[in-house]
């Protein structure tokens, strides 16, 4: 991690790696795709409604990855002051918020056929949504303050508040109300869904994680040039 | 503990006499409950089942509105300078200043807020029970609106960013604060949730001096 630390050396490694990236990205969903609306079959009870699942179940797990993302750079920021930390933190959250986003409406339009209604106050689908205003919550935060500096201190803070709250909000509402299919994937005695099915979850699943990975490389770039730039500015300000 | 007591002291006293505490608050509270029948409608029976959740929602919102009061003006008089150059850890000045919030406005208000129930109907035998979640539950209230609102100390018109900020983390103690009340008829009763309420309570408690102590160094810089 501190090789990072060098900006320079961080986008000679990141150029390197880009490419590739986003070629593995595009393959990714090229055949997951294919393999999620082509050739795997439809369920005997849900019918072709079965393939909203391959986006929403990797946007669902990705948001909560992401979040967890989020609270491990915001700690390295606040114990090893990695330069690049509070950037990689800041610039995860949109892509995160984007992925709850997506999980929130595939589950809504999925829910519509399969529920009969839009939207439910059941205990998953309230997780989801308090995750998204925690999303929101930080992201105002970082839009908040005019010193980046004071905006990082403040949004770790956020971040790290958010993950303690994540898994109690997570009990409390399965607790409350819950009918929404339980877990699974990741079980005892292993996973519950035939391999027909659960082969282009993953595919899609590693396509969607690339994608992050790669936009996320991304938009990392443009941060730290971003702050390079407002840095230049600053120092021709004062010469003035 | 000396200068503990006397931060607690200070702002308990301010909270009492300088106005838009508990006493605005409990004014607050019952222009909320002027709306809901309104809302709603007066249905008796409608009413009785929305009230434990409605003065809760009304006691959420009082506790979140005065939670600019907690940093805010020390922040802005240069109170706050003095109080961090003072012998005592940043975090303990400012578990004092949320206990003081708590004694001056969400206790008061939370001790109220079931008798004010009574005026939409609130189910009497759910009354004791409501009490002591609310009572307990307030602690919790005050701890996370400080933490709101030491993240926005410094900003003018920080006021919806704590909204958002302190929401997500009011779920749970509002979620374990009803159910104590659903509960009660049950087999289990309302003892597991109030323990659960407790045990939130606990947790804020724990994290809230360190992440309000971050949140005001971070203006310190």
């Amino acid at each position: 991690m501190q090789v990072l630390a060098n900006p320079h050396r961080f986008f000679t490694i990141s150029n390197r790696i880009l490419p590739f990236g986003w070629a593995a990205t595009a393959l990714a969903f090229a055949y997951g795709l294919y393999l999620a609306l082509v050739a795997s079959p439809a369920d005997y009870q849900q019918g072709e409604t079965v393939r909203i699942m391959y986006v929403h179940v990797p946007s669902a797990s990705l948001a909560l990855f992401i979040y967890v993302f989020m609270a491990i750079a915001s700690a390295m920021a606040l114990i090893f002051r990695h330069p690049l930390a509070d950037s990689a933190a800041k610039v995860a959250a949109p892509l995160g918020a984007g992925f709850c986003f997506l999980a929130l409406a595939t589950g809504s339009l999925w829910g519509k056929p399969m529920w009969g209604t839009w939207w439910v106050w059941d205990a998953r689908l309230t997780s989801m949504f308090v995750l998204m205003l925690l999303y929101l919550g930080y992201m105002a935060v970082w839009r908040a303050f005019d010193d980046p500096q004071r905006a990082a201190s403040l949004a770790r803070i956020v971040a790290l508040v958010g993950v303690i709250n994540i898994p109690i909000v997570k009990f409390s509402v399965d607790w409350w109300n819950t009918l929404h299919q339980p877990a699974s994937i990741l079980r005892k005695g292993g996973p519950a869904i035939d391999a027909s099915i659960l082969w282009p979850l993953a595919m899609m699943f590693v396509a969607s994680a690339l994608f992050f990975l790669c936009t996320h490389l991304l938009l990392l770039k443009n941060d730290v040039r971003a702050r390079k730039l407002r840095a230049e500015q600053m120092k021709a300000m004062d010469k003035r | 503990m000396k200068a503990f007591l006397a931060i607690l002291k200070r702002d308990i006293y301010l909270g009492l006499r300088q106005g838009g505490g508990a006493g605005a608050g409990l004014a607050f509270m019952l222009s909320v409950l002027v709306l809901i029948p309104i809302a709603v409608g007066p249905d008796q029976n409608l009413l009785q089942r929305l009230a434990p959740g409605v003065m809760w929602l009304a006691l959420l919102l009082a506790v979140l509105l005065t939670s600019e009061k907690i940093f805010q003006q020390d922040f802005e008089d240069g109170t706050f300078d003095a109080l961090v150059g003072a012998n005592l850890p940043l975090e303990l000045t400012v578990l004092a200043k949320a206990l003081a919030h708590w004694i001056s406005v969400s206790l008061p208000l939370a001790l109220m807020a079931p008798f004010l129930g009574i005026l939409i109907n609130i189910d009497m035998s759910a009354l004791a029970v409501l009490w002591m979640a609310m009572t307990l539950g307030s602690l919790a209230l005050s701890l996370l609106a400080s933490i709101g609102g030491a993240i926005t100390a410094g900003l003018r018109r920080g006021g919806l960013l704590v909204a958002l900020l302190v929401m997500p983390l009011y779920v749970p103690v509002l979620i374990f604060g009803l159910s104590a009340t659903l509960a009660q008829n049950g087999p289990s009763g309302a003892g597991n949730s109030l323990i659960v309420l407790l045990a939130l309570t606990m947790i804020s408690l724990a994290i809230q001096p360190f992440a309000a102590a971050a949140a005001l160094r971070a203006y310190l810089k």
